[in-house]
């Protein structure tokens, strides 16, 4: 019998590609967009870089990036299958 | 945004449900503790969002542990680091129910022995976990899957239970404010003993709203004045300017409750009593503030 620990190591991915959850697709309208940073801030997933792009493959698509936009540069589309 | 670190000690991405209260507030928790910090997690969404085995989404050390013991491991964790003559900062990341209802006699004990370390309690208002069941941190009048007629007791003031220690750091904090969750989480690790900061985290699933509504429905928590930022330090109150605007001016309740599901159809009365206990507790902080008890 092993005596080893069970003992998890720190991975990006660890759940998975969470971006297949996502019912709404976020968009950055570059040209409205001020970089300001409120959606990196609050995303909670950290899916928002420092470069301000969105990671398609882990974002959930919660929105909350469109919510928080000053300027209403981030818009919501529904996925297509 | 500048004085927040850009590394994140939240990996892309945990298993937590769209727009999560708790993945966000353990972002700047962990960005304020930094790497040097070890995490202790009794039963609550942190102890399943982390990932599968053998991977983790956290890359700082992680302790899972029962409900009950948190508070008790992080004691002996805090003593053994500062007796090796570590620095290491222990943080419990504990939910609501972990901390109100079954943690509670650890944490008193903890905080009587004046150890060492942090315990944040995330207040999602519910055991949201396994399916919203009412905790005793869930607000009067509110539907869970165990008061489907609405909460009947008043939500269990927790904040005044940890006050009666006297520990020489405590705050209230929301997710809706990142920055002001960081900057109490480094005050409370520059000082010396335990110390405790209560986060609001207004959860999608369990409040049934919105996802996209996490951070306003932590704003409009605030500007309502259902909750209120505050710190304790050594003893000294002081209420934050958010919440100090918000007090002279607030927000209409039905702002606040309207977009929830788990306050649909609520009455009059239950509207009353939730008033009545904000002002209450709003004025005894503002006496507390400025020394008249």
């Amino acid at each position: 019998m092993s005596t080893a620990p069970a003992m998890s190591r720190p991975k990006q991915g660890a759940s998975g590609k969470t971006g297949a959850w996502r019912i709404f697709r976020p968009r950055i309208d570059k040209d409205a967009c001020n970089a300001c940073g409120l959606c990196a801030l609050s995303c909670p997933d950290a899916a928002i870089g420092e470069d301000l792009e969105i990671d398609l493959e882990y974002c959930k698509g919660c929105g909350i990036c469109a919510h928080e936009c000053p300027k209403k540069a981030i818009s919501m589309k529904r996925e297509e299958k | 945004m500048t004085e927040i670190p850009r590394e994140e000690f939240v990996l892309k991405c945990t298993s937590a449900c769209a727009g999560c209260p708790s993945s966000l507030a353990l972002r700047y928790v962990l960005k304020a503790a930094g790497h040097d910090t070890v995490l202790v997690v009794p039963a609550c969404c942190t102890s399943v969002i982390q990932g599968i085995f053998p991977f983790t989404s956290l890359n700082v050390t992680v302790y899972n542990i029962a409900f009950a013991a948190a508070a008790a491991c992080a004691s002996g964790m805090s003593e053994a680091f500062r007796k090796a003559g570590k620095k290491t900062s222990v943080i419990v990341y504990a939910g609501d129910g972990g901390t109100v209802d079954i943690g509670l006699q650890g944490l008193s004990a903890a905080l009587e022995r004046e150890e060492d370390f942090l315990y944040v309690c995330y207040d999602n208002e519910a055991y949201s976990n396994t399916g919203m069941q009412r905790s005793g941190a869930t607000p009067y009048g509110a539907r869970t899957t165990t008061t489907p007629a609405g909460k009947t007791h008043p939500k269990k003031d927790l904040d005044g239970i940890v006050a009666a220690h006297n520990p020489p750091y405590m705050a209230t904090t929301c997710v809706a404010y990142p920055q002001d969750v960081f900057r109490k989480v480094q005050k409370a690790l520059s000082i010396r003993g335990p110390s405790f900061i209560h986060l609001l985290a207004p959860c999608p699933t369990s409040w049934r709203f919105s996802p996209d509504l996490t951070i306003e429905m932590g704003k409009r928590a605030i500007r309502s004045g259902m909750w209120i930022l505050y710190e304790r330090e050594f003893g000294k109150v002081t209420i934050n300017s958010v919440s100090k605007a918000a007090l002279k001016n607030p927000l209409p309740l039905e702002d606040y409750l309207s977009p929830q599901g788990r306050f649909s159809g609520i009455g009059q009365r239950e509207k009353d009593i939730l008033i009545s206990q904000a002002r209450k507790m709003a004025k005894r902080l503002i006496h507390e503030e400025e020394g008249v008890c």
